[in-house]
Parts: C-alpha cells; sequence; structure tokens
C-alpha cells in the first residue's frame, strides 16, 4: 500500500484562492498554526481570472456611494432571498479590506486626487469597483501570497483534498493525495475552512478556471453540512464564443462599465428593447436572458454570439483601461478590439449557492467546519452583482480566520490524530479506482455530464429538461462507479478527473433538484413553465445529507430589522 | 480533418531512467492551441499523460513548456502559428515531476526571503498616490509566474548559482517602484541575489508572455542602484517630495 504522511495543525484551510488565503492570514496572525492547501500551484487559483475589480463603497469617485447603498444593491439584485445579515456585513466591511489589502502592498488604479479609481458595474448604483486594470484578481493574489509567505504560513499546493474527516459529529481534519509524489497525506486539525470555489465545469461552457469543480461543497456534504440555494447559478452575458478552444472564455464586464455597447446581427442596439433605463449595465441575469433571447431570435453571428463594441473609445483608451481584453482577443481570436466588434454569448460564470455558513463566523451546520468563498451560500441570492465575490473572499475569508482560530483555541492540547480506520477506509476507495486495464478513463462522463447540464440546466429553465437532466446523472453516476484508471498515484489526471466527476454528480444533482423545487422564476433561476415571480417562494432551499442521499427542506427567509428594511424597501412582486 | 504530428516528452521518473518523445497524430480545428492537442491525447489516447495547466486563459502561468526548443505557455501558444510538426518539452531548469510536468516549488523560498513590502505611512490610511508614479510598478506587477524567464535564462540553466533569476528581479522591482515602499531591494539582490551573474542578454525579457520588458526596466535599474552607479532621477526626487510631505 501506499505510504501516508501525518501533518498537523491548529487551522486547516483547503483552498488558496482569495477566500483561503486570506482566511490563513487571519488565523496565523491570531496564532494558530496554520496550514494552507491547494490542488493547483500556489498563485495559480482561480482567483488569478478576476478581472473587474472589488466592490467596495469607498466613495472616492462618487461621494455619495455609503454601505447603505451597497447594501440595498446587493438585497435587491439577490431578490430578496439573500441573507440580510450577510449583505449588511459585506457592505460595511468591505472599504476596510480593499485599504488593508492596499497595506499589504497591493497597487491600485488611481483617480485624479490620488485616490483609488472605481469604475461602474451592472446594477451597482455608483461607481463602486475598485481595480487594477482588468488583472484586479491576480494583483489581489500576488499580495496575499507575499503575506502568506512572510507570515510563515505552511502552504502545500498540489495537495488533492479527497475526504473531510469527521469524527464525533466534529471535523477534525482531511485526507488528499499530494499530486507531484502520490503520497496520501493525512492533516489533523481542531479547525477546518473549506475555501475550495466554485462549480462551473459541471457546465460545458464556462469561464471558471479548470479546477473550478466544485469539489469542496461535495466534501462538505459528504461530512454532513447542508448546502443552500444549489440552483442559483449565474450566467454571464459575455463568454467568448470563438474560436471553439476558448469558447466561454470571459469578457469582462468592465467592457460594458467603460462604455461597451451590444448590437445584435441587425445592428441593433437591442438592450434598449430589455432594459431602456440600464441598457448594458442592467444585472446580470437580465441582460444574459436578453442575449439569450436574441440569439434564439434569430438575431445572432455566425458563431452563435452577439457584437460587443467598445472600438470607438480609442486604442490608447483600451489598452489603458482593458489591457487583458485587448491581449485576449488579439492573441485567442486575432481580432483587434480597438478597430472590430467582439463576439459573445453568455457563460456559466458563478454559484450563488453553496456551503450554509453563519455570516458572523462562517461556521457551517458541522461542528469545527468553516467555509468562505464562492463555495458558500447566502451572500449573493438569487444574483451575484460583479465584484461582491472578491469582496466577500476578502471579508469572509477573514471571518472565517477569526472563527477557526478561536474555536481551535477553545480545543485544548494538539490536534487529535485521525483514526486509523478513517485513513484505510479512504486509502481503500483510491486504491479501487486503479486496474492495469488500459484505455478506461473518466473523461468521456465528464464531457457527458457537462454537456447535459448545459442542456437541460441551462439559462431557461423547465419540468422536462430538469427531469432528463436528473436521468441523465443518475446513468452516469451508474457508469462512474465502473470506471477504473490506469499508472500510478504520481500527477495523475485521470485519477483526479475521476474524484472530480464524483463531486461534479454530487454538485450537479443538488443544482437539479434545487430547480425542480423552485417552481418560480426569480433572479439567475428562469422556469418557462413558471415563468413569474412567486411571493412564497421568497424562501431558500437546503440540500441536507440523508444518509448519503440528497434530501430538500424549504427555509424562509430571515424578516430584516425594519432598520435595514428601510434603507432596501420592501419586495414588490 | 487536418492532422498534425505532436511529440511529447514522456518521462515518468519513478519508473523511467531516460526520458523520450512518443509522437502522436492530432487532429486540428481552427484556433487551436498546443495545450488543447495536448490535452486531446491525454483524453483519447494516454489519460496517463501528465500536464498541468488551469484557467487555459493565459492568466495563471500552469502551463509553461518549451515547444519547439522555445518556453512558451501552451494555453496561448495557436497552432497555425507554428506548423504541423511540433515537440513539446518540459522547462528544463526545473526538476522533473512527469512528462510535462515540472516542481517550481523551491522557488516559494526565494520569494520568503525577499525583502517584503514596508510601506512608509504604517496606521494612516487610506494612500495617495498619483496615477503616473503606480504605472511604473504596475507593469512588472502583471507577472503571472509562468517562469518561462527563470527556464530560459543560461545563468539558471547551466550554472548552479545563487541567482534568484529574473521573475525575482522582476518581483523586487514592483516593491521597489512601489511609490509607498520605504526599502531599496538592490543591495539584497547584489549580495544574497546574484544579481552579479546576469550579464543582460535579454532573453527572458523576449520571451516573456506578460510583455514585461524584464532586463530593460527591472534589472538593469536594479544592477545600477546596487552598484550606485546610477540614479533614477524621478524615483529619487518623488520618494524626496514625499519625505518632505511625510
Ligand atoms: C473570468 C472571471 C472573472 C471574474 N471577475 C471578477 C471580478 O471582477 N470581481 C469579482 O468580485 N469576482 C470576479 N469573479 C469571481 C471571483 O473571481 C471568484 O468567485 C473568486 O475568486 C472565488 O474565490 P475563492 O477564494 O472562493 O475560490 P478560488 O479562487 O476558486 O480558489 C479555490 C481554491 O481551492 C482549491 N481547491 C479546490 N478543490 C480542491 C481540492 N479538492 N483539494 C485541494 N484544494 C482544492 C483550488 O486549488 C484553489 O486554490 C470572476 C470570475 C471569473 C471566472
Ligand atoms: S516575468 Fe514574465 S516570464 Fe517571468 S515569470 Fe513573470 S510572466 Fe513569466
Ligand atoms: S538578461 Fe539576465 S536574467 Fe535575463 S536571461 Fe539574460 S542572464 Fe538571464
Ligand atoms: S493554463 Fe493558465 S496560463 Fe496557460
Amino acid at each position: 500500500m501506499v505510504s501516508c504522511i501525518r501533518v498537523s495543525s491548529d487551522v486547516l484551510v483547503l483552498g488558496a484562492g482569495g477566500g483561503g488565503l486570506r482566511a490563513a492570514i487571519e488565523s496565523q496572525s491570531l496564532g494558530a498554526k496554520t496550514i494552507v492547501v491547494s490542488k493547483s500551484v500556489f498563485g495559480k487559483a482561480h482567483t488569478v481570472m478576476a478581472e473587474g475589480g472589488i466592490a467596495a463603497s469607498l466613495g472616492d469617485v462618487d461621494p455619495k456611494d455609503s454601505w447603505e447603498v451597497h447594501f440595498s444593491d446587493t438585497v435587491r439584485e439577490g431578490v430578496y432571498i439573500g441573507d440580510w445579515r450577510s449583505a449588511e456585513i459585506l457592505s460595511k466591511e468591505a472599504p476596510e479590506r480593499v485599504y488593508e489589502l492596499e497595506h499589504y502592498g497591493a497597487l491600485f488604479d488611481r483617480t485624479p486626487e490620488g485616490k483609488i479609481m472605481q469604475r461602474a458595474f451592472g446594477a451597482h448604483t455608483y461607481r463602486r469597483l475598485c481595480h487594477v486594470g482588468d488583472k484586479t484578481g491576480l494583483e489581489i493574489i500576488q499580495t496575499l501570497k507575499d503575506m502568506v509567505l512572510h507570515l510563515d504560513i505552511e502552504v502545500m499546493d498540489e495537495v488533492f483534498i479527497t475526504k473531510i474527516v469527521v469524527s464525533g459529529g466534529r471535523a477534525v481534519g482531511a485526507i488528499g493525495i499530494r499530486m507531484r509524489t502520490g503520497e496520501v497525506i493525512v492533516f489533523s486539525s481542531k479547525a477546518v475552512i473549506v475555501a475550495t470555489g466554485g462549480c462551473g465545469r459541471i457546465y460545458k461552457t464556462t469561464s471558471n478556471s479548470w479546477e473550478s469543480t466544485g469539489d469542496g461543497i461535495a466534501l462538505a456534504f459528504n461530512a454532513g453540512a447542508e448546502l443552500k440555494d444549489m440552483e442559483m447559478v449565474q450566467f454571464h452575458p459575455t463568454g467568448m464564443v470563438y474560436p471553439p478552444g476558448v469558447k466561454g472564455l470571459l469578457v469582462t464586464e468592465s467592457v460594458r462599465g467603460e462604455g461597451g455597447m451590444l448590437f445584435n446581427s441587425k445592428g441593433e442596439r437591442f438592450m434598449r428593447r430589455y432594459s431602456p433605463k440600464r441598457m448594458e449595465l442592467d444585472a446580470r441575469d437580465v441582460v444574459a436572458r436578453a442575449v439569450y433571447a436574441e440569439i434564439m431570435a434569430g438575431r445572432g453571428t455566425k458563431h452563435g454570439g452577439v457584437y460587443l463594441d467598445i472600438s470607438y473609445k480609442g486604442a490608447a483608451f483600451i489598452k489603458k483601461k482593458l489591457p487583458g481584453m485587448y491581449e485576449q482577443f488579439k492573441e485567442f481570436a486575432g481580432v483587434d478590439i480597438t478597430k472590430e466588434k467582439m463576439e459573445v454569448a453568455p457563460t456559466v460564470h458563478y454559484h450563488m449557492g453553496g456551503i450554509s455558513v453563519n455570516p458572523e463566523d462562517c461556521r457551517t451546520t458541522v461542528e469545527g467546519l468553516f467555509a468562505a468563498g464562492e463555495v458558500t451560500s447566502g451572500l449573493h441570492g438569487a444574483n451575484r452583482l460583479g465584484g461582491n465575490s472578491l469582496a466577500d473572499i476578502l471579508v469572509f475569508g477573514r471571518r472565517a480566520g477569526v472563527g477557526a482560530a478561536s474555536y481551535s483555541r477553545s480545543r485544548e492540547g494538539a490536534a487529535s490524530d485521525i483514526e486509523a480506520s478513517a485513513i484505510d477506509a479512504e486509502m481503500g476507495r483510491i486504491a479501487a479506482m486503479f486496474s492495469d486495464s488500459d484505455g478506461s478513463n473518466p473523461y468521456q462522463l465528464v464531457n457527458e455530464l457537462r454537456d447535459n447540464m448545459a442542456g437541460n440546466v441551462g439559462i431557461i429553465r423547465e419540468e422536462k429538461g430538469l427531469r432528463a437532466a436528473l436521468d441523465s446523472i443518475n446513468s452516469i453516476k451508474e457508469r462512474a462507479q465502473r470506471v477504473r484508471v490506469a499508472g500510478n498515484m504520481v500527477y495523475n489526471h485521470a485519477l483526479f478527473g475521476l474524484l472530480e466527476l464524483q463531486n461534479m454528480l454530487i454538485v450537479s444533482e443538488c443544482v437539479v433538484l434545487g430547480a425542480l423545487e423552485r417552481k418560480e422564476s426569480r433572479g439567475a433561476h428562469t422556469r418557462s413553465d413558471y415563468p413569474s415571480k412567486d411571493r412564497s417562494w421568497k424562501a431558500n432551499i437546503v440540500c441536507m445529507n440523508d444518509n448519503g442521499k440528497i434530501a430538500l427542506r424549504k427555509d424562509e427567509v430571515r424578516p430584516m430589522p425594519a432598520d435595514l428594511l428601510k434603507i432596501v424597501g420592501e419586495e414588490v412582486y | 480533418m487536418k492532422k498534425i504530428s505532436l511529440g511529447i516528452y514522456r518521462q515518468d521518473p519513478s519508473a523511467d531512467r531516460k526520458g523520450k518523445i512518443v509522437k502522436y497524430h492530432v487532429p486540428v480545428e481552427e484556433g487551436m492551441v498546443v495545450l488543447d492537442a495536448v490535452r486531446h491525447v491525454q483524453e483519447n489516447t494516454d489519460p496517463t499523460l501528465a500536464v498541468r495547466w488551469n484557467c487555459k486563459a493565459a492568466r495563471c502561468g500552469s502551463c509553461a513548456a518549451e515547444i519547439n526548443g522555445v518556453p512558451k505557455l501552451m494555453c496561448k501558444t495557436r497552432i497555425e502559428d507554428i506548423g504541423d510538426d511540433i515537440t513539446v518539452e518540459p522547462m528544463r531548469s526545473f526538476t522533473l515531476v512527469k512528462d510535462l510536468v515540472t516542481d517550481i516549488s523551491p522557488a516559494w523560498a526565494v520569494a520568503r526571503s525577499l525583502p517584503h513590502f514596508h510601506p512608509r505611512q504604517r496606521s494612516v490610511h487610506p494612500f495617495r498616490i498619483e496615477e503616473m508614479d503606480v504605472e511604473r510598478s504596475q507593469e512588472f506587477r502583471k507577472c503571472i509566474e509562468c517562469m518561462l524567464c527563470m527556464d530560459v535564462c543560461h545563468v539558471k540553466r547551466e550554472h548552479n548559482t545563487s541567482y534568484v533569476g529574473p521573475r525575482y528581479i522582476v518581483k523586487a522591482a514592483s516593491l521597489d517602484m512601489h511609490p509607498m515602499d520605504s526599502l531599496d531591494r538592490s543591495k539584497f539582490l547584489d549580495r544574497e541575489g546574484g544579481i552579479g551573474y546576469c550579464n543582460v542578454t535579454k532573453c527572458c525579457q523576449a520571451i516573456c508572455p506578460a510583455h514585461i520588458r524584464i532586463t530593460e526596466n527591472a534589472i538593469i535599474p536594479e544592477k545600477e542602484r546596487a552598484a550606485d552607479l546610477f540614479y533614477d532621477p524621478l524615483m529619487m526626487l518623488l520618494k524626496r517630495l514625499r519625505k518632505v510631505k511625510d
């Protein structure tokens, strides 16, 4: 059998995106010995792709901005099923986190007065997104990475976590495979933070990194944690459509924020019909449905998209404000966006659903288990505003760090050893995935799942398609049990692909069950058979682990205190 | 469908003493990049092929390799730009893990040793910085840490020296050019960092996928400052003015 290495910590952070790194910085600074684990190379997490910016009501560009307006925008665009307390914390604490990032060494674009530059983004009342050109995520990751290195936090990258270990109802550690050596690593920890990001890869066309396979959602579910709002998948209105190899790659909302306009193949600026006031800068679900409708109505381009045009702004402006987009189109598509139009279509971008957490300290429903970032649910409700995710990962990453560090302090002594039986069971499960037979691999099933989700659980959903999706998931699940991989444990992508497939199946099933259950249209979730919003669905759908099966529960949204309600106003039906 | 010949370096160091180039025939479509072709082999011919990638958008720096002998990102190299006989090999400056994957983690120790950002103004926020002043540092912040510059550098490749390598000169420059930073890392680069080994061949600059002018804008200024040969007049003026303001 393969060797196994044991390590121990006070706080174990799963994931080295912005959320995980910010959590680790906090818990280590509070005196808890912290280890960060990630399946990609340190510094290459999905967060590096973030482009447009981070939302915080600094008021550096629009002095009228305030936490109240940010709060109100967040709750309204989340169509009132987001947690008000999460939104309150986010809007109050985001400015502090941005200034803190500056003091860590991040360098944002500036206003003429030397303050932080903020740009307009969809459905934000004021210009609110602090940014570094269109490479904000890279700056955040590099800045946090430097902090992690200089705080001497232990980083174990390219370790693929396969299980969160629960003992006596408490999370006590995790088991993973060190990809570069094939060794099994057993982590004992007093507290565990899940910060593994989103699950865009369950869809065929997505803007997400390849690592975004929803592992943390499945790991937490298997550990007994409750999930919420799983049906809420955000389609970004503008992804690349051509060439095929980059289909889905994001065209940042900053293009529209900086003045980009959408046209159909007839040359009509169609957003006039869908949203005469906000036009291109309405919320993402509105613009995505509009683009989708234009394409469906036969007013799309040759490659199945619509046009996005910013060329009238001139080359100097575009190269300064959108350097990444300029290069992306030039290098991948041979299109010069300072002269030509872009072709775009909706792409799966973000998952509002995920692990249920308490916003105060990010604890999940399993003792000792915390979560932060895209893997969680609650803040964004039925639709996320651009820029709110980077704010989310810093604000709640920090809070998870505080929560986990103080929980670990409450447990005396060192972290207890993981029981041998748990290790044997997990190692046995992985060993059983191998066989000598060559040729068999998980990719075909992964692709089948992604096609199925794209075809049946897309922007517009209906009962029949969702039922078909469920049948397909069950069939893939059954066949996945028979997949075996060849080779050894060292950097064996087929093995990790199979482990990811199992996670993707759990996540996909929850998405479909939630979508079937929610018989209304709200935010990112649109049902052609239930086209309007329904008061009785001002609620969250919770997915619970009932002996390995997914059980659903409907929870009313907790009522907002009067002072906050005064800021937002009642929901209208 | 048109097919190309794709040679991929294969070696599992735990089993094979030596590596070899294995030839595959891969169908190509318009706009396809080298990574697509390598992944095609992985998905359809040999799933044990080890290759590292993540963003597939030239933003994360995971997919560095030597393509027809030139260090490049696999996800950014279009097949139609380089012809139909392609060979892909791992970066030679780093220890091989398997096939196309190398171990770049020893670099984190170098990163830890580099003096961290040290703001002049500790507690009072927020900063006031002119846009003109951020631009110089921002050039270096475009670095995606692909390590291609470390791979191409003959000092890193051929001599086992203490040279930190171009990536970390770029990092140091990004901090030294930060308008609020109070340190000068050129002495560190000179003493501990081995910057003297660099003989400004500009090979790193020529291949940087983020188009950073590594040699001209980072290495040469750091070298000159280390030797006290050169005062960057703009930077000096700014630092002095700010001292008056503080
Ligand atoms: C192209 C693009 C642009 C975006 N632009 C913006 C923007 O401008 N503003 C904004 O607010 N948001 C933006 N977003 C969204 C935002 O970037 C993400 O939601 C956010 O970065 C998620 O961060 P995270 O820390 O939660 O997780 P991630 O950054 O996804 O990190 C997840 C980490 O978990 C690790 N991990 C996952 N599974 C495992 C496992 N099994 N074992 C071990 N480790 C594991 C990964 O390796 C990684 O380190 C954008 C997203 C995309 C795709
Ligand atoms: S400086 Fe350029 S070549 Fe070197 S690591 Fe950074 S992006 Fe890569
Ligand atoms: S310029 Fe210096 S660092 Fe760059 S490749 Fe040449 S010797 Fe190496
Ligand atoms: S995969 Fe991210 S740079 Fe190529």
